[in-house]
């Protein structure tokens, strides 16, 4: 879990582990299912250590149930996230070189390589389709679908430019 | 001969040509394939590369130059015309990019409409169409004409037409070809209900997302066939990598 979701998560008001975890199963949809609660349990306590966040007991009672806040160094941590502007790079050089180099070695058609990718591909952009239908228009776990098919779909795209070129050089061979 | 009982469609080596001498054009160019009963299939491939015309081979819009095709046990290549024109009324139902649907008709007139040439009682055409109208969401847009509605509204009018007269297969040309995102989930949802039902789907699209909605996928290229995908099967544990959740990261 990346630290800085669950700290902006706790930006509004302090909150309970599994508070959080209801609203990120919310936000995430069939995407949160796979989600422990370890995970985030694991995350906060690494949180606490470092200083972005303090377990307060509720109400000051000898109640279990602890909240946790940002601490003032927290909410630095959450501007400064915010403003950030990384990005997840989807690893396209390695399948490239992996083509490169079965064509080198005569190890593998590259074009049998591609079109074995391309149905896995497929078969990954039905998962997420299937999935982006099952939500209510609307719905916040149907958005990040929706991104997720972008994503695939311009990656099958790809794929195809690949198979275009590696026919061309089969045959110009 | 007969073809597999399985199966709703069987394609033998079929081929379509345009033209002749240099200027031949071998639309389709000899293919093969078996559709099952209830199958959901998707052509891909890019403009040009025949999956339109094989699509209007199997509904009988388009005559073959050789080879067989199979429709629910009876060879229909060599059919006459007007034998040719009932199973494009009665056995299969055709979904356009365009609608097609007549501007002048309401909807529910437009459904009405091909139940009525198939020599059905105005009441029955009317039932069947409130009750095509209903399931495909539109009960209340019955009245309209095609102009007061929606592309994504059109769509669903055509394909309630295309099932006015219980077809075993329904055809559909990139159906979502000229809707936004919204409308084209609508679309598919609604293809979802049908295949659900038992209807034998093809659909022909240029578009990834649209062809991964089926259960098998056929990659076509200048006339013939050159890749096929499983896709039903799968499971939704994977669904495309969440970078950055899951992991410690």
């Amino acid at each position: 879990m990346q630290q800085e979701v669950l700290l902006a998560l706790l930006a509004k008001e302090a909150s309970q582990g599994s508070q959080l975890r209801t609203r990120l199963i919310q936000a995430l949809g069939p995407l949160g299912e796979a989600m422990n609660d370890g995970q985030i349990y694991v995350t906060l306590g690494r949180l606490e250590r470092v200083g972005l966040i303090a377990r307060h007991r509720e109400g000051g009672s000898l109640s279990e149930r602890k909240l946790y806040a940002l601490t003032a160094a927290g909410q630095e941590r959450v501007a400064e996230w915010l403003a950030e502007v990384e990005w997840p790079k989807p690893d396209l050089a390695e399948f490239h070189l992996k083509l490169i180099a079965a064509a080198r070695a005569g190890l593998a058609d590259p074009i049998g390589i591609i079109a074995a990718q391309r149905r896995e591909l497929l078969r990954r952009l039905r998962g997420a389709q299937q999935a982006a239908l099952d939500e209510d228009a609307g719905s916040e776990a149907g958005l990040l679908l929706e991104g997720i098919v972008l994503r695939l779909q311009a990656d099958l795209r790809w794929l195809e430019a690949c198979e275009q070129s590696w026919s061309e050089r089969r045959r110009t061979r | 001969m007969s073809s597999s009982g399985a199966a709703l469609v069987t394609v033998r080596n079929l081929r379509k040509d345009y033209g002749s001498g240099e200027g031949l054009v071998r639309a389709v160019d000899g293919v093969n394939l078996e559709i099952a009963r209830g199958e959901a299939l998707a052509v891909m491939g890019p403009s040009g590369c025949g999956k339109t015309t094989l699509l209007h081979l199997m509904g009988g819009i388009n005559r073959v130059s050789s080879g067989e095709l199979w429709l629910d046990g009876k060879r229909v290549d060599g059919l006459p015309e007007r034998a040719l024109a009932r199973i494009r009324r009665r056995e299969v139902g055709f979904v356009f990019q365009a609608f097609y649907l007549m501007d002048e008709l309401t909807a529910q007139e437009n459904v009405e409409l091909p139940a009525l040439l198939a020599g059905r009682s105005s009441g029955e055409a009317r039932q069947r169409a409130r009750q095509l109208l209903d399931q495909v969401g539109l009960a209340d847009r019955a009245g309209h004409l095609p102009s007061a509605l929606s592309g994504g509204q059109r769509q669903r009018v055509a394909i309630a037409r295309a099932l006015v007269n219980e077809p075993h297969l329904l055809l559909a040309d990139e159906p979502t070809g000229n809707l936004d995102t919204n409308a084209t989930l609508d679309v598919l949802r609604l293809f979802g209900k049908l295949h659900e039902s038992g209807l034998t789907l093809v659909i022909v699209t240029h578009d990834e997302r649209i062809a991964a909605t089926a259960d098998r996928l056929i990659m076509m290229r200048d006339g013939a066939f050159v890749d096929e995908a499983m896709l039903s099967g799968g499971t939704r544990g994977d669904l495309g990598g969440l970078r950055g959740f899951g992991g410690e990261g």
